[in-house]
């Protein structure tokens, strides 16, 4: 099996370019890899297609940063404050840039990535018919259903292939195979879509306790291009058994992005003025150290025995 | 017992909820609604989270997104959002709530653009599921503050569907369920009619019906059998109160 171990700076510096769509925050909620956010806005990348069905406060601060052209998705905003001040500013002024919004519902997403994991030429559906969505985002179509006998306008949705899936999980082994648990959104099609994987991990353990339980895989280490150490990549989004959502901190952001200049000072103090993940960590501290989850309810051993 | 203007919405949205139901719960205030209604009348209701969740017993602690580690905890299931939202395509969700910014006439739902797409004044973040739902749940429940600039005649861009144009125009889009009920902060309203207009159905405790047009956008008519909101009872209150330990919604 191929190492894949590497530092995240060099995997978004290696796997990671100027106008790629990429996938960021596939679980919805949870999970959403920060740690490369970050490091995306000091590697300065250009010209990104954000691909979420809902991306909380990650794109708003990459669109801040002036990173992204376009987001692909559901809901962009701040689950905790509401909207994003920097996806208005974007959007509404221009502001730094003017950004295209590619609308979505969340399962049109979904179905998007699931033709584009099964290679599929294209799904369809029976959702957002009668939405709007339908004449903001001309990517979809409308037809007529060939196996119903009345008729019946389904939607079909093109499948999408992301240059990267960027995706955070509690464990991998340094071959890039993985166990994640807890609820995984899109995570799965967008691994399986994805033209490259990079994986974030809470923990680095060996192969064995992988193998141990290939239950709880979404995909296999052959899928994932490269495998990043870094603890508590989520903050401040929360990581099922590891970490508790930083709702302060989301509060925080909101009212630090309302205006521009704020926003860039936020900008200069949690990511272009911290070296890396490592140091960030060292920032929050006992803030951090808070939002570990150390209670105990395990799952029982599967027995895989073969004989 | 005094309760507050967002118990007594919360209590009339887990009304909407009936037992062995499956429903699409969202966050907030409907999450403590499907809370309720599983202490009291639905012990057999179960609650889908799009993120991927499905859950017979609500979460014990506090929740603020639906993917919080309480709500992982003691899950019917973990799994993906196809695998959830699929169960609303697969005509099996009987009940879904939402919120938004923008309500009409007919029941149709803005998040996403205000002064329309091309040219908006200000963008929303979107849909998330709520297009989804209002699209394929067999009846919608919409929880909304009841503002005059908030109620409008006509949407400005439909996110998530109610009525459409009225008439069969749902029914012609190829969907069928839609708006059951819209839960405000003053009142619930509810279709009537050949064209499903909202009309003010009961009102609640302390409000009056001019006061509920006034802060219409339209002009509301009245359901024949109008009545007001049965204030909650003693064991809905004492269900919400088990619900809500931190007394985040007195």
């Amino acid at each position: 099996m191929k190492d894949r171990l590497i530092p995240l700076g060099e995997a978004i510096a290696e796997h990671v370019r100027h106008g790629d769509s990429l996938v960021m925050g596939a679980s919805l909620e949870p999970d959403i890899p920060f740690a490369a956010t970050h490091e995306i806005i000091r590697q300065a990348k250009r010209d990104l297609d954000i691909v979420a069905p809902i991306s909380d406060a990650s794109s708003d601060m990459m669109i801040g940063a002036g990173c992204v052209a376009q987001i692909t998705g559901a809901w962009c905003g701040n689950v905790s404050g509401g909207l994003g001040h920097n996806y208005r500013r974007a959007f509404e002024h221009g502001m730094p840039r003017s950004i295209k919004v590619n609308d979505h519902s969340n399962f049109s997403l979904g179905m998007a990535l699931m033709a584009g994991a099964h290679g599929m030429p294209y799904a369809a559906m029976r959702s957002i018919l009668g939405s709007d969505i339908l004449r903001s985002n001309p990517a979809f179509r409308i037809t007529e259903n060939p196996f119903s006998a009345e008729a019946e306008p389904i939607v079909l949705v093109p499948p999408l292939i992301p240059d990267v899936a960027i995706l955070s999980v509690q464990r991998a082994d340094r071959y890039g195979n993985s166990h994640h648990w807890g609820n995984c959104g899109l995570m799965q099609e967008a691994a399986l879509a994805a033209q490259r994987v990079i994986l974030l991990a809470d923990e680095i353990v060996d192969a064995a306790v992988i193998a141990s339980d290939p239950g709880r895989v979404l995909f296999p280490g052959y899928l994932v291009t490269a495998v990043c150490h870094v603890p508590a990549a989520c903050h401040p989004s929360p990581m099922t058994g590891c970490w508790r959502r930083d709702n302060a901190f989301f509060h925080d952001y909101h009212r630090q992005s309302r205006g521009r200049e704020d926003f860039l000072a936020w900008l200069d103090e949690w990511v272009l003025g911290v070296p890396d993940h490592a140091a960030y960590r060292a920032k929050l501290g006992q803030q951090l150290d808070d939002l570990r989850i150390m209670g105990d309810a395990p799952s029982v051993a599967a027995n895989y025995a073969a004989e | 017992m005094p309760f507050s203007t967002q118990e007594l919405m919360i209590v009339a949205a887990a009304r909407e909820i009936r037992d062995e139901e499956i429903v699409f719960v969202g966050m907030r205030l409907p999450i403590t609604a499907y809370g309720v209604a599983r202490l009291t009348h639905a012990p057999n209701a179960v609650g889908l989270f799009e993120c991927g969740i499905a859950r017979y017993v609500p979460a014990e602690g506090m929740l603020y997104t639906m993917a919080d580690p309480p709500n992982q905890l003691g899950a019917a299931w973990t799994t993906g959002l196809i695998q959830i939202m699929g169960q609303l395509q697969r005509g099996r969700v009987d009940a879904g709530f939402i919120g938004g910014a923008e309500i009409d006439r007919l029941g149709n739902i803005n998040t996403s653009y205000i002064g329309g797409f091309a040219d908006p004044r200000v963008k929303l973040p979107g849909s998330g599921g709520a297009a989804d739902i209002a699209a394929m749940a067999k009846r919608l429940i919409a929880i909304m503050n009841h503002e005059r600039h908030r109620l409008v005649e006509k949407v400005d861009y439909v996110t998530s569907p109610g009525y459409l144009d009225g008439g069969t125009s749902r029914r012609d889009a190829g969907l069928s369920g839609g708006p059951a009920a819209v839960v405000t902060d003053r009142a619930i309203l509810r279709p009537h009619g050949p064209d499903n207009e909202l009309y003010l159905a009961s009102v609640h405790p302390g409000h009056s019906i001019d006061e509920i047009r006034e802060h219409t956008g339209w002009d509301l008519k009245l359901m024949p059998d109008i009545g007001e909101t049965p204030p909650p009872t003693t064991r809905e209150l004492a269900a919400l109160h088990i619900i809500d330990k931190d007394g985040f919604w007195r």
